[in-house]
């Protein structure tokens, strides 16, 4: 028997809340600084967090003052050097963009907007801790030391490229940082990084792993893995989903039905946060929390992290197609690095002249760099790094029917 | 020599590992206390604490990303998938993640790993307890792919991988856990008396890459891995044709210097498995035959295969290659 048709037409499928030509609005912050209580660390159940995994954890107000139980009291020195990382990060987002534009590298992709998150939240680490990044997380490695030359030969796959032309651009791995390799699956590393922690936790060692994933690579099946292997098994990571609204052109309302990421750690019984994600101190203060919880053995700590994709997703990507344009301007979240210049000036710590001429002397370190780094050759014109290179460590040694097609190749050499 | 089936020839490995290495653990579903459906690690958590031997949630995905996680960071995980057929949630992590890894990272990681896995039929196991999705890993670079048929090599091929710095999947013959299978449902021994069952005690390999010669004759070259190893021996002694019987062991890397020495005595090639024909390995084997030996061959190459349908419940007989098919296909190379 045919069934009788219901009232609603048809199928639900939720739209963006904006769309190219509309006027974007948000009503996301709906807390203020000082809020939300600091549990302490140490035996903190998840439900004692439900108010941060709906709520916000902010520090910084709109004017730059700091303020509540989450300041994490960083010094002048310290803020400075956040600043200087995220500036860094900006102006080496640019210049790449710009080489993309001209050949010398195949794709790029920009933090833009984001540069807060892998900086505030490395920095709160130690540097034992292992770093299992998604493509918007470069800038860890800048915490981490690692010289920009190096990274601009990753992206422009030239000779001196540490994963020998074997990834595309802003897949990075740089062990002596302990920053384990980008992959391109979005998600996998999300359940890695547990298994990582696990074995931190299995050595006795007092290390954490920190990952991400993003809002809409969260509807991948790695993500709950990760949520109940970590539920279960207590290891030491911080998992967070960077909720920067869109995945390419899908909105994060297609990635959950949930109003907040966060809340669904609350489920998996793992304490969780959402953070503002602009917001370099609230930032730092969450994952130095969850930290803490790592080192006492108390396993886990989720947080979401409020922020917006200012920029197109990639380089291949134009999202005036599906979005405003303008509309991250009207981000309450504001900007990262406006934000905390804006701090450092109300605290009498920094001036716009000292701005200035950090983005100056930044600028010529990244024309520097960028400089070196074509000497070695750039994916426009080489030399790139030997076609060999494609055979070697696939396995540890070369099998035997890898070597026949190796010596086949050599054959039709086009080097 | 004790004699040992394949079920305790494994759990020695595992034992033997755990007992050499402080960086081997072991987990999976039903793992760790209760040491496996099929008891391959029985008394190992209380031998060696459940913090090396332990139990997993029902999450095969989520089994191999924290294998490859615990890998890269300095450990050398064992990771059970309960039977083959549910490896699949998997195979992102191992084709894209665990395979890759190492290329991937210019070698500044690598992910020395173990995935073991009860594969194949016979056990009225129907389509999601039979399968033998060996194929589906022989065509992903990065990872080296082993299929055990006795006690003996069940062991020494185990002990192999795990301490080869590349993550091997290892299939392990289900139907003879207990006793090699000749392809009568009805007749069914145990490993009692059989040559490969004397298993040393000690720690011993069984190198990955290199056949096994299981039976040396003239005429034809068999050949075969996993259970349909027994079940070829039983059709070359009823067709009473000399044949060798090659059981590969490891089909990534295969061992190319036994096959073609082979051929190039025999001149005529069977090629057996269970799994379905269509781009199942013994096409593999078929097309490097005829490119290497293709003078030296007498006559077409056969394959005897499972059939290119879902694996089926009562009739599994019908789906598998019995000797009776075996040995009409090495018949079929004699004819010319």
């Amino acid at each position: 028997m045919a069934a009788k048709k219901k009232k609603q037409v048809t199928l639900h499928v939720p739209s963006a809340p904006f769309r190219p030509g509309d006027k974007a609005s948000f009503a996301l912050f709906e807390n203020e600084p000082g809020d939300l209580p600091r549990p302490n660390p140490i035996k903190c159940t998840a439900s004692e967090t439900t108010d941060h995994a709906y709520g916000l954890v902010r520090v910084l107000d709109f004017d730059g003052n700091a303020s509540g139980p989450w300041d994490p009291k960083l010094t002048p020195d310290e803020l400075r050097e956040g600043l200087e990382h995220m500036v860094r990060m900006r102006i080496f987002d640019d210049r790449m963009m710009k080489m993309q534009r001209t050949g010398k590298l195949s794709f790029y992709m920009r933090s833009f907007g984001e540069e807060a998150v892998a900086i505030a939240q490395t920095m709160a680490l130690e540097n034992q801790d292992w770093i299992f990044p998604t493509y918007r997380q470069p800038g860890a490695q800048f915490v981490r030391g690692r010289d920009m030359v190096s990274m601009i030969n990753h992206c422009i796959g030239n000779v001196e490229d540490n994963v020998k032309g074997r990834q595309m651009p802003v897949h990075y791995t740089y062990r002596d940082g302990r920053f384990i390799s980008v992959s391109s699956p979005v998600g996998t590393q999300f359940s890695q990084a547990v298994g990582v922690a696990m074995a931190s936790q299995y050595k006795a060692l007092d290390e954490c792993c920190i990952t991400w994933i993003g809002d809409g690579s969260s509807a991948e099946g790695d993500y709950h893995y990760a949520l109940n292997f970590a539920s279960v098994f207590k290891p030491p990571v911080i998992l967070n989903i960077v909720n920067n609204q869109w995945a390419i052109s899908t909105h994060a309302n297609l990635a959950s039905g949930n109003p907040t990421f966060a809340a669904r750690g609350l489920a998996y019984n793992v304490p969780s946060m959402r953070v503002d994600g602009n917001d370099f101190l609230a930032l730092y203060a969450v994952t130095k929390w969850a930290r803490q919880r790592a080192a006492a053995g108390e396993g886990a700590t989720h947080i979401e992290v409020l922020t917006y994709r200012a920029g197109a997703h990639s380089s291949s990507d134009d999202p005036s197609r599906y979005r405003p344009g303008d509309e991250h301007e009207a981000w309450p979240g504001g900007d990262p690095v406006d934000r905390l210049v804006q701090h450092l000036v109300a605290i009498g710590e920094w001036s716009e002249k000292q701005q200035k001429e950090l983005e100056e002397r930044v600028d010529g370190e990244v024309m520097a760099a960028y400089k070196e780094a074509v000497t070695y050759g750039d994916l426009a014109n080489g030399p790139y790094p030997s076609a060999d290179t494609i055979f070697t460590e696939v396995y540890e040694e070369v099998p035997w029917h890898l070597q026949e097609q190796w010596d086949e190749m050599k054959k039709w050499s086009v080097d | 020599m004790p004699e040992m089936n394949i079920v305790q020839a494994v759990n020695s490995a595992l034992d033997i590992m755990l007992e050499r290495d402080p960086d081997v653990i072991f987990f999976g579903e039903d793992a760790g206390y209760f040491g496996g459906v099929f008891r391959t690690s029985d008394g190992l958590q209380e031998k060696h604490g459940k913090h090396r031997v332990f139990d997993t949630p029902l999450s095969e995905g989520g089994i191999a990303a924290i294998a490859f996680g615990m890998g890269i960071n300095g450990l050398r995980p064992v990771a059970e998938i309960q039977f083959a057929d549910y490896i699949f949630p998997a195979y992102d992590q191992i084709v894209n993640e665990i395979a890759k890894v190492r290329h991937r990272s210019g070698g500044e990681f690598w992910c020395p790993l173990t995935i073991r896995t009860p594969a194949g039929g016979g056990i009225r196991g129907g389509h999601h307890h039979s399968q033998s999705p060996e194929s589906q890993f022989t065509h992903t670079s990065g990872i080296n792919v082993v299929y055990t048929s006795t006690p003996y090599n069940s062991k020494g091929l185990l002990i192999s991988a795990i301490e080869s710095n590349d993550p091997v999947v290892v299939f392990e013959p289900k139907r003879c856990y207990r006793g090699p299978f000749y392809g009568d449902p009805h007749n069914v021994p145990t490993w009692k008396d059989h040559p490969e069952a004397e298993v040393p005690e000690a720690h011993y390999t069984v190198p990955l890459g290199k056949a096994r010669l299981a039976m040396e004759g003239t005429e034809c070259t068999v050949i075969s891995w996993g259970a349909m190893v027994h079940v070829s021996e039983q059709a070359i002694k009823n067709c009473g044709i000399s044949c060798d019987l090659i059981d590969l062991q490891t089909l990534v890397p295969w061992d190319k210097d036994a096959i073609i020495k082979s051929i190039e005595k025999t001149g005529r090639c069977v090629i057996v498995h269970e799994a379905p024909k269509t781009s199942g390995f013994g096409a593999e084997m078929a097309a490097s035959v005829q490119e290497r030996c293709f003078y030296h061959l007498e006559a077409p190459i056969e394959r005897v295969t499972g059939w290119d349908t879902p694996f089926p419940h009562t009739t599994e007989w019908d789906y598998m290659p019995s000797p009776a098919r075996i040995a009409d296909a090495i018949m079929k190379t004699m004819e010319e």
